[in-house]
C-alpha cells in the first residue's frame, strides 16, 4: 500500500437496525468511491405476498421490521383500502393516529437515547453512558415505555401488534382505559422537552448539503397516514403516481433497492424532511421548542436531526394527548372491507420517512402483486453522497476517528436495514 | 464480585424485532446490564467483545450459504446457545420460500438476481448446531426473555410452559372465540407465551408461538372444515410465521393436495 492510500472498512455497521457495512476509497486527498453495502439476507417479501389474501397483508408486513410494524400495518391497510374502496374516518382514523404516536415516540426514543446521542457524547453505547448519566438514559428509557404503552394498548402489543385490519380494529379501547395513558403522555411531553433541550445542546460538525426533501403533505395536520407528496424542489403528486416519479436501481454491492427521484436522483425522507415541508403543522409547543432552541427553520445539517426527531417526538406526545381528550368510542370497531378486483397504493411516514406500498388483488381478494418501497432504500443513495462529501471535507482525519464519524453519518438516518433488504461495515481504503 | 456472565446477541435473517425486546425492557435493562455483560450486541453497542461467550441469544434463520457457516463459529464461542423467535426457532416468515421456487422469488424482486446470494430454504438454528433453548414467538415475549436469563443465571430450568394458547385463555376467563364466535383459531395447536393475547382482542389466534407439544392439528382442521374454511384457507392458516415448524408445515401440506 502506497502512503498516500487509504481505505476505511467498518466490517459491520452497529446501533443500526439489520446487518450492514461501508467501504470509502480515498486516493491522496480525494475521495474516490463511497459504498454502503447491505448484507442484510434477503427475504422475498413482495414475492410471497403473491397467493395471500388481502387480509393478511398487515400481519405478514409487519414482520418486515420488528421497529417500525405500525408502519408496514399502516401502509397496507391504506393500500388495501385503496384497492376496496373503504374509506376510515372518525374515531377510528383518530385511533390509527394514535398508534402511529406510540411507534414514533417509541422508535425516536430509541434512536435519540440508544443509538444516537452515544456518538454526540462520545460513548460507544447507552449502556456505558448510563454509568455515567443514569438519569438522562432513565429518561429515555420512561419516554420510550411510554411510546410503547400506546402501541401496547391500541395494538395489544410493542413488536408486531395484532390489533390492526383491514377498516379498523378487532377491537377498540374505551374512554376508560384511555384515561390512564393521558397521565403518562403529560410526564413524556415533559420529558420530550427536555430531550429538545438536551440534544440542542450537542455538539455538531458544520455539515450542511443541498437536499431534495421528500415528504407527506397534509392540508390540517402533521402528516401520518395521509397526505399529498410533496418535496422541497416543487414535487407535488398523489399517492397514486409514486411510481411515475420514483424508481428503483439494483446495485452490485446491495441486498437493497436504491430508490431514485426519476430526472432529479437522490432524496431525503424522514423527520427532517417532515419538519421542513409540515413545520406549520406542527403543534404550538413543538414550534415553540424549535424556535427557543434555535433549529432553523429548514435545518440542512443531518447531524442535527437528532434534534428535529426529538422536536417530532414532543408532537407525537402532545397529538396523542389531544387525540385521548377528544376520543369518543366508534359504533363498530372495523368498516366492512369485502373482497373486489383492483389496485391499491398507500404511503404513510414511517419514523424513519415515507413508506410506500401497493397491491394488485384478484375478485376473491387474493393477492397478485405487491410493491413495497421502505424508507432506508429511499434514502440509501442520499447517505452514500453525505458520506462522500463528508469524508472529503474531512479527510484529514485519522482512522478510528473517521471511522466513528461515519458511523454518526449514517445513524443521522436512522436507517433500518431489515426493512430496506427486502447495513453496515466499514471499509477505508486510501490509494 | 463475581465474574459476571459474558452474553452476545447474533442476527441471522430477521427483522431485529426479537433482539428489540431486550430494549423494550425499559424497567428491567438497566439492571440485567448490571448482572451481565453485554459483551457483543451490535444493534446497541459499537465495542464487539470477542467470545469466547457464555450465553449467546441468536436471532433469525440461515438463509444464506455464508450464514451456514457463520452459525457454527457462534455455536463454537458459545458455552449456551439460546435461540429467541420463530426466525430462530422455525424459519420465519420467510421459509414461506421452502414451498416455493426461491429462483422465481429472486426475479420478482430484484432485477439484477446475480447479485443476490440466497439459500433455497430458510430453516431453523437448530436444523445446524445444537442448540440449548428455544424461546419461541413471533415476537418473543419479552418477560420470557427475563425469565431465560435469570434462570441461566441461576443455573435452572427457565419456567416456559409448552401447553397451549387454549390454557391461557381459560386463566384470563377470555370468551372462546371459536366456540362463540366461529372464529378458525389456532389457540388449541398453539404453544403459550403470548397470556391469549388475540382471542382477549376478540381474534382468532394465528399461530405466533408455533406448534405446542404434540398438537392435534388434523383434528382443528377437521373442526375448521365444519366452520366452512376452505382448504386454500387452511393453507395460509398453517403457513405463516412458523410454517416450516414440522406439525404446521405437515398439516398445510395436507390441505394443499
Amino acid at each position: 500500500m502506497s502512503a498516500s492510500t487509504r481505505t476505511i472498512k467498518v466490517d459491520y455497521l452497529a446501533r443500526v437496525e439489520g446487518e450492514g457495512s461501508l467501504l470509502v476509497k480515498i486516493q491522496g486527498d480525494r475521495v474516490v468511491d463511497v459504498k454502503l453495502k447491505i448484507f442484510e439476507p434477503p427475504r422475498f417479501f413482495e414475492a410471497f405476498l403473491r397467493g395471500r389474501h388481502f387480509r393478511e397483508a398487515p400481519d405478514i408486513t409487519a414482520r418486515i421490521c420488528g421497529i417500525c410494524p405500525v408502519a408496514y400495518q399502516m401502509s397496507s391497510v391504506h393500500a388495501m383500502e385503496d384497492a376496496l374502496g373503504v374509506k376510515v374516518d372518525g374515531p377510528l382514523r383518530e385511533l390509527r393516529r394514535l398508534l402511529y404516536c406510540g411507534e414514533w415516540i417509541e422508535s425516536h426514543a430509541l434512536h435519540i437515547y440508544m443509538l444516537h446521542a452515544p456518538d454526540f457524547l462520545g460513548y460507544e453505547d447507552a449502556i456505558r453512558l448510563a454509568k455515567d448519566h443514569p438519569t438522562i438514559v432513565q429518561r429515555g428509557l420512561e419516554l420510550k415505555k411510554a411510546g410503547n404503552q400506546i402501541v401496547t394498548l391500541v395494538g395489544g402489543r410493542e413488536i408486531h401488534p395484532i390489533n390492526v385490519r383491514v377498516g379498523g380494529f378487532y377491537r377498540v379501547p374505551t374512554k376508560k382505559e384511555l384515561a390512564p395513558l393521558a397521565e403518562k403522555l403529560k410526564r413524556a411531553r415533559d420529558q420530550a422537552l427536555e430531550t429538545v433541550r438536551w440534544t440542542a445542546g450537542f455538539s455538531f460538525p458544520a455539515f450542511e448539503q443541498d437536499y431534495e426533501f421528500v415528504a407527506l403533505h397534509h392540508p390540517n395536520e402533521y402528516p401520518f397516514n395521509e397526505g399529498t407528496l410533496v418535496s422541497s424542489k416543487g414535487l407535488n403528486i398523489g399517492i397514486r403516481q409514486y411510481e411515475e416519479r420514483f424508481e428503483e436501481e439494483h446495485v452490485a454491492h446491495s441486498n437493497a433497492l436504491h430508490s431514485i427521484l426519476r430526472g432529479d436522483g437522490a432524496y431525503f425522507v424522514g423527520p427532517m424532511a417532515r419538519y421542513k415541508l409540515n413545520f406549520e403543522r406542527l403543534s404550538r409547543l413543538a414550534k415553540e421548542t424549535a424556535r427557543e432552541v434555535g433549529l432553523e427553520r429548514e435545518c440542512r445539517n443531518p447531524f442535527r436531526s437528532v434534534i428535529v426527531r426529538s422536536v417530532e417526538t414532543l408532537y407525537a406526545c402532545e397529538e396523542a394527548l389531544r387525540i385521548i381528550d377528544a376520543y369518543e368510542p366508534p359504533d363498530a370497531p372495523a368498516i366492512e372491507a369485502l373482497p373486489r378486483a383492483g389496485t391499491g397504493c398507500g404511503c404513510t411516514e414511517a419514523p424513519r420517512g415515507i413508506l410506500y406500498h401497493r397491491y394488485k388483488l384478484d375478485a376473491d381478494g387474493t393477492i397478485l402483486e405487491a410493491k413495497i418501497v421502505p424508507p432506508t432504500s429511499q434514502n440509501q443513495k442520499r447517505i452514500e453522497q453525505d458520506l462522500r462529501h463528508f469524508v472529503q471535507e474531512n479527510v484529514t482525519l485519522g482512522k478510528d476517528d473517521m471511522t466513528w464519524k461515519c458511523e454518526q453519518a449514517i445513524r443521522n438516518y436512522d436507517p433500518c436495514i431489515s426493512c430496506a433488504t427486502h447495513f453496515l461495515k466499514l471499509e477505508l481504503e486510501r490509494t | 464480585m463475581a465474574k459476571r456472565p459474558r452474553v452476545a446477541v447474533f442476527k441471522f435473517a430477521s427483522c431485529d424485532g426479537c433482539q428489540l425486546s431486550l430494549l423494550d425492557c425499559e424497567d428491567e435493562l438497566l439492571a440485567v446490564c448490571e448482572a451481565v455483560e453485554i459483551a457483543y450486541f451490535p444493534e446497541a453497542s459499537r465495542v464487539y467483545g470477542k467470545g469466547p461467550y457464555d450465553v449467546s441469544l441468536v436471532e433469525g434463520s440461515i438463509t444464506t450459504p455464508h450464514d451456514a457457516k457463520r452459525i457454527h463459529k457462534v455455536r463454537e464461542q458459545s458455552k449456551l446457545l439460546i435461540t429467541i423467535g420463530a426466525c430462530a426457532t422455525a424459519g420465519g416468515i420467510q421459509a414461506l420460500r421452502n414451498f416455493r421456487d426461491v429462483k422465481e422469488f429472486m426475479a420478482a424482486v430484484y432485477a439484477s438476481p446475480e447479485y443476490i446470494e440466497t439459500l433455497a430454504t430458510s430453516t431453523a438454528i437448530a436444523d445446524h448446531v445444537k442448540v440449548d433453548f428455544e424461546l419461541r414467538g413471533c415476537p418473543i415475549n419479552k418477560y420470557q426473555l427475563v425469565e431465560v436469563i435469570s434462570a441461566l443465571l441461576r443455573g435452572r430450568k427457565p419456567n416456559v410452559p409448552t401447553y397451549s394458547v387454549c390454557m391461557e385463555c381459560k386463566r384470563r376467563g377470555t370468551v372462546c372465540v371459536m366456540v362463540a364466535r366461529g372464529e378458525a383459531c389456532l389457540g388449541p395447536v398453539t404453544q403459550a407465551g403470548c397470556e391469549a393475547l388475540c382471542p382477549s382482542y376478540t381474534r382468532a389466534c394465528f399461530g405466533c408461538y408455533g406448534p405446542k407439544e404434540t398438537p392435534n392439528t388434523a383434528s382443528l382442521s377437521s373442526r375448521f372444515a365444519t366452520l366452512g374454511v376452505a382448504s386454500v384457507d387452511m393453507v395460509r392458516l398453517y403457513r405463516t410465521f412458523n410454517a416450516n415448524a414440522g406439525p404446521f408445515r405437515k398439516e398445510s401440506e395436507a390441505h394443499e393436495r
